[in-house]
């Protein structure tokens, strides 16, 4: 059920300000970020970083890392590859979700707030728990699926055929359009999300797949599919550029195909 | 994993509307939803007006009283944008029911189509009903 406010152990107090930058850095900027700390028990807080944008790269990653590597090494967060492939940086900056090696610091304005993905429960600092989202990726069975004798050679696609597959499989499972829907942090628990199902329809759009109407089947569910409203928050904040919303879309108009 | 159940539970749950910046579209989501809770009240007074007039001349008076006064008539004038907006926006879900229109671009282009189409619609309604 919706629940628009935060229960109180998550409320975010305020926390420390500490200023990196020397007296004489010409450009500054001050980064404020969502702090938890699982051992102390206490409830998140938002600590302000003040740093010499001179002394990190131009991306948000960048200060997380110049912070953790000369400010503060308590800070915790993921990151791995530093070029938008791997998905581990997934977070919340300015407000929207984004991967933070791809986020330029010139891109927002004012102070940098950095939060976690939203509506997760939090591991510590920017570290969401994700093992719903992956539980729920699991459930879809995201693997080709065939009933047919397995030929002596490939299972060949025509180019067409491919090319259904654009926009779907680019997808890093990096879940910032999942955790940016409101369909999904009201109903997180039996809707799929944006992430999912379109990993969902990447195999049932797969020619080489043969079990699309069991697919089908297990998404013919009010909530599991149906709980998409088309919000399109999805494909706003998606950092690789593919579109939840029109996948999404085009499950629901097979399921009605089918039912005509 | 020292991760036990209990210490699962008291993980807090990180901010979301607290933070999220709602793009235009996912705001004429909601308004979709705010306007159809809005019509369905609002259609109760249109239908004590209706039930009024089928009572008798003098409730039909109080009905109609009411409904002329100011308090009346901004409620009226909310019912109709309301309307507008509802049957427009309707209109969009309609057509992405076709897998059509979902690019981002083209969710901002319809939006501000329906927007512009409830603000419009809604004056020419108001304008007519004067007139008239």
């Amino acid at each position: 059920m919706a629940e628009f406010s935060l229960p109180a152990n998550s409320k975010v107090v305020p926390g420390k300000t500490i200023k990196s930058a020397s007296a004489d850095a010409k450009r500054t900027r001050t980064f404020r970020i969502y702090r938890y700390d699982p051992d102390s028990g206490a409830n998140p807080r938002e600590d302000k970083y003040e740093i010499d944008l001179d002394k990190c790269g131009p991306m948000v990653l960048d200060a997380l890392i110049h912070i953790k590597n000369d400010v503060d090494s308590t800070l915790t967060f993921r990151r791995s590859c530093r070029e938008g492939i791997c998905g581990s940086c997934a977070m919340n900056i300015d407000g929207r979700n984004t991967l933070a090696c791809l986020k330029p610091i010139d891109e927002v304005k004012g102070d940098v707030k950095i939060y976690p993905l939203p509506h997760q429960p939090v591991v510590k600092d920017l570290v969401p728990d994700l093992n719903q989202n992956y539980a729920q990726l699991a459930s879809i069975k995201p693997w080709l699926q065939t009933q047919s004798t397995a030929p002596s050679r490939e299972r060949l696609q025509s180019p067409e055929e491919r090319e259904k597959l654009d926009g779907l499989y680019e997808c890093i499972l990096c879940f910032c359009c999942t955790t940016s829907c409101p369909s999904y942090w009201w109903n997180g628990d039996r809707y799929l999300g944006p992430a999912v199902l379109l990993q969902a329809y990447r195999f049932i759009a797969d020619s080489r797949d043969e079990m699309t109407g069991e697919r089908l089947d297990a998404l013919e569910d009010p909530f599991r599919l149906y709980r998409c409203h088309t919000i399109m928050n999805c494909t706003q904040t998606c950092p690789k550029g593919l579109n939840p919303a029109k996948a999404i879309a085009e499950i629901k108009k097979l399921m009605a195909a089918r039912a005509a | 994993m020292t991760d036990t159940p209990a210490a699962k539970r008291q993980r807090p749950l990180s901010p979301h509307l607290q933070v999220y910046r709602l793009p235009l579209p996912a705001l004429t989501s909601i308004a979709h939803r705010i306007t159809g809770v809005g019509l369905t009240v609002g259609t109760l007074l249109l239908v004590w007006w209706l039930a009024a007039a089928a009572a008798g001349p003098e409730a039909y008076a109080t009905a109609s009283g009411f409904i002329a006064s100011p308090i009346g008539l901004v409620l009226m004038f909310g019912w109709t944008a309301a309307l507008w907006y509802h049957l427009l926006n309707g209109l969009r879900h309609l057509i992405w029911d076709g897998a059509r229109m979902l690019t981002l671009g083209q969710s901002y282009y319809s939006a501000k189509l329906v927007i512009g189409g409830a603000i419009l619609a809604t004056l020419v309604t108001w304008v007519a009903a004067f007139a008239a």
